[in-house]
């Protein structure tokens, strides 16, 4: 075989340019700033976000998630699946398999007792584990042998992925907690603050609220990394002066959670120093139209099943409405870099994405007047507002108060107004809004206007609690203290057949095909108008390689991979 | 007593004229209310227009203080905004002028009704005056946008909540200066001639107590201003694309480093407001205060 000279040069250069790279700790120190401060290290014991990033420099979990969504083994050797003989064909078992030669940042070697022990300790009584509901639905934990253990589920898991999996269940060591169980849990001051683990940095220094040091870990598997030998954590402050310091002054290497404006990123950004990365998970903003007649008048069948809408039961309306609306210039103006146009209320990970309803990309309001024409709204009366059978098409559009939610409500009764659609405005205090007061006139589930705007996701990657929202069952009602997800108090027999048909499903690709037609159905029945998925934003310095921003897991998860660039 | 110590109106008229502070501070709120009363009537651009390819531009020509965010012309909101926000406070202002006179003038002169009331005003001082505001609106909202319609049912609400809900200084001078001026000779005088404690509050200390009133009045109107603004940032006040001063300044607030003139044109409105009326009141003050003549 003959190779071109610049191919042979390139691979010379890159082998004499690797041993510099490829030694541990080379490199020096990264610092991180996080505008919220971490307060202890322990992701069993806080559901902060913060914290669970923090630890997840120093404990692992048997797999996680990369950028794309997909399941990456991490401790574990391989990911368990019905195929691999690892899932039993009754979905009611799983086994993990511990990679070969693993060992703690002290030395001792990881075995499956830690594994077991780590559901101990999360399930242990009196705890009060942050991250029980992971652990939900196991009956037993079995040691094969001290790689492998055996988990025991108390009926078909046809997910069975939850346990051990992400930043929110890594593995404790069983030498360092055993004496923490239970209530005892909080009480273990030097246990939480410097757990034993097996990634690739270990604490030097933790202040609770205010700044972590860490070092590399000595015994970390791979001998070349991590590529940096120190690492300072800061926590605190807000923002704006987090993106300042990477963007502008250079004090620090990566800033977490820079929910700006898009303008004030940009004109940041501009100063050369560092970059604004975004990665997009689940989060979509959306208008949820109401089925139900929120009319005052009901008394307390207002919103309910027992009166549909006057006119937004109409699907050709509801058409109109998300054909009217201009989705690329609201991420424009309201998110930037850190929101892209959605058709799709399930957006993320990739296999479940669908492209059936892509055509609401772009507005188009001549065929929305053309749609609300053919159903026979028109303008009868020549007062600018459509009509029919003397019900006018007037909307009541509320939303949390929030400068880019404003905005978007003005805009959007602008081209709403331009179909003939009049629009009342109204924003409520967020606390209100999503405070799920039965009490309360004014919270998202009680619902009493016509169209209203918020964002929500999913927490993981298996999207089937999440469109499960949307069964008949979950509307919320006077009879249930208005709880319930399925706020559009959408109901279909054929939607339900497919939670259902989910539910019984473990296949991955034949789930992402039921996950796709449950999507399609709400979108193309327009039971709610998806508008922008909105993404995590960081910043990171220039010099700094290696980011791969996640939004399904620690944004810090292979830190490992980190360096240095050469400018 | 028919001969009121009140100086003829023609007199008053001449007095305030004489006053330097109350022409200017009276001329510059009468071109704030023609500005915006007419204003919006002549300038061709709605408030609520918007138009995305002229966003966030600095005052020129075709929008002379600029556009906002979505491209709305700044100059047409803070018109129309005016509208609102001096009809707003104006009104609260008199409804907190009336409530807090009351009760301090009756607190001064009946001494049985003196502890009850400062007690009253004492508990109404106490109170956090937001959340009492967002429980008024939530219990009373829907019914009055009923009997009203919801831009009206919204604006009797947002004037009574805001004016019963900042009386208590007003009320808090006016008693101090009732039960000083109980004391004078004039008063005692008057009781002797066998006047009417209703007579006697209304014609000698009233007018008597005037500059205080006008003074707490002209602070009042532009807390009450920003007060309607809080609710509106709250979610409780008008709709959100209705433009007031103070929700156009606490839309401008987030944009105050790169876009200073979107926070300075409301808040210059509300500042010149005010101002005109502080002076318009000193002057009043002076031209009817007995014992400066």
């Amino acid at each position: 075989m003959r190779y071109p000279g610049f191919v042979l040069a390139a691979v010379l250069t890159s082998v004499m340019g690797l041993p510099a790279q490829a030694e541990r700790g080379a490199q020096g120190q990264v610092n991180i700033i996080y505008w919220q401060a971490p307060s202890i290290l322990n992701p069993y014991l806080s559901g902060g976000t913060k914290d669970l990033e923090a630890a997840s420099l120093i404990l692992e979990p048997l797999a996680r998630y990369d950028e794309t969504g997909s399941m990456v083994p991490w401790l574990a050797e391989r990911i368990p699946t019905v195929e691999n003989g690892d899932v039993s064909e009754d979905l009611t078992s799983i086994i993990w398999t511990l990679q070969e030669g693993l060992s703690w940042s002290d030395g001792t070697p990881v075995t499956a007792q830690d594994v077991k022990f780590t559901w101990d300790y999360c399930t242990a009584p009196g705890g009060g584990c942050a991250q029980a509901e992971k652990y939900s639905g196991i009956e037993a934990i079995d040691i094969l042998d001290p790689r492998r253990v055996k988990l025991h589920f108390d009926g078909p898991m046809p997910f069975p992925y939850s346990a051990f999996i992400g930043a929110q269940s890594p593995i404790l060591q069983k030498a360092q907690f055993a004496d923490c169980l239970g209530p005892r849990a909080p009480e273990c001051t030097a246990q939480n603050f410097a757990p034993v683990g097996t990634g690739p940095f270990v604490v030097e220094e933790f202040r609770p609220n205010d700044v972590i040091t860490y070092t590399a870990n000595p015994e970390y598997r791979d001998p070349a990394k991590p590529a940096f030998a120190r690492v300072l954590f800061k926590g605190g402050g807000d923002a704006t002066s987090a993106a300042r310091a990477v963007l502008e002054t250079g004090e620090f290497d990566y800033a977490w959670n820079l929910q700006l404006a898009p303008d004030v990123l940009s004109n940041m950004e501009s100063a050369g120093r560092g970059r604004v990365v975004s990665a997009f998970g689940t989060l979509v903003e959306r208008i949820v139209i109401n089925l139900t007649d929120p009319a005052r008048g009901l008394g307390p069948a207002r919103s309910t099943r027992a009166h549909p809408h006057p006119f937004l039961s109409d699907a050709a309306v509801r058409q109109a409405l998300s054909l009217a609306i201009d989705r690329a210039l609201l991420v424009e103006l309201g998110y930037g870099t850190a929101g892209r146009v959605t058709c799709n209320v399930l957006p993320a990970p990739a296999i479940y994405a669908s492209d059936a309803n892509d055509a609401c990309k772009r507005q188009d309001i001549p065929r929305a007047k053309a749609l609300l024409d053919m159903a026979g709204w028109i303008d009868s009366n020549g007062d600018g507002v459509r009509d029919k059978d003397g019900v006018a098409l007037s909307l009541l559009f509320q939303t949390s108060t929030n400068a880019v939610r404003q905005d978007f409500q003005a805009l959007i009764k602008q081209w709403w107004s331009q179909i003939g659609v009049e629009t009342e405005l109204r924003n409520i205090d967020a606390s209100v809004f999503f405070g799920s007061d039965p009490g309360s006139p004014d919270t998202f589930q009680k619902f009493y206007a016509d169209v209203q705007m918020y964002a929500r996701n999913f927490d993981g990657t298996d999207p089937a609690a999440y469109l499960a929202n949307w069964q008949c069952d979950k509307t919320p009602t006077p009879e249930n203290q208005w709880q319930g997800s399925n706020i559009s108090r959408y109901c279909s027999e054929a939607y339900d057949a497919l939670i259902a048909q989910m539910q019984q499903t473990a296949d991955i690709s034949a789930r992402a095909a039921i996950a796709r037609a449950m999507n399609d159905r709400l979108m193309q029945e327009f039971i709610l108008l998806p508008l922008v998925d909105r993404g995590r934003v960081a910043a990171h310095a220039n010099s700094l390689g290696g980011v791969r921003l996640n939004v399904w897991d620690s944004e810090l998860w292979n830190i490992a991979d980190w360096h240095r660039k050469d400018l | 007593m028919s001969d009121a110590p009140l100086a003829p109106v023609p007199g008053l008229a001449r007095r305030v004229l004489h006053q330097p502070g109350a022409v200017l501070g009276g001329g510059l709120f009468a071109v704030i209310v023609l500005a915006v009363l007419i204003g919006p009537l002549l300038w061709p651009i709605a408030p609520e227009f918007i138009d995305v390819a002229a966003r966030n531009q600095g005052p020129n020509l075709a929008h002379p203080f600029g556009t906002d965010q979505l491209g709305r012309d700044t100059f047409a909101r803070v018109l129309w905004g005016g509208r609102i926000s001096l009809a707003v406070g104006l009104s609260a202002m008199a409804v907190a002028l009336l409530l807090g006179t009351l009760v301090g003038l009756l607190a001064g002169v009946f001494r049985w009704l003196d502890g009850p009331l400062m007690r009253l005003t004492d508990v109404f001082l106490a109170l956090p005056l937001l959340p009492l505001l967002l429980v008024m609106v939530l219990l009373f909202r829907d019914s009055l946008s009923g009997v009203f319609g919801p831009e009206g049912g919204i604006f009797i609400l947002i004037v009574l909540a805001i004016g019963g809900t900042s009386w208590m200084n007003t009320a808090r001078i006016v008693r101090g200066d009732t039960l000083a001026l109980r004391e004078r000779e004039f008063v005692l005088a008057a009781r002797a001639a066998g006047c009417r404690p209703v007579a006697l509050m209304l014609r000698h200390i009233l007018p008597n107590v005037l500059s205080p009133i006008l003074v707490s009045g002209a602070l009042g109107l532009s807390t009450a201003i920003v007060t309607e603004s809080a609710l509106s940032f709250l979610g409780l006040g008008f709709p959100p694309d209705f433009p007031t001063w103070g929700r156009l300044l606490s839309d401008a607030v987030i944009y105050l480093a790169d876009y200073p003139a979107r926070a300075i044109c409301p808040g210059l409105a509300i500042s010149l407001t005010v101002l005109s009326v502080t002076y318009l009141g000193d002057g009043l003050r002076d031209a009817m205060d007995p014992r400066l003549h």
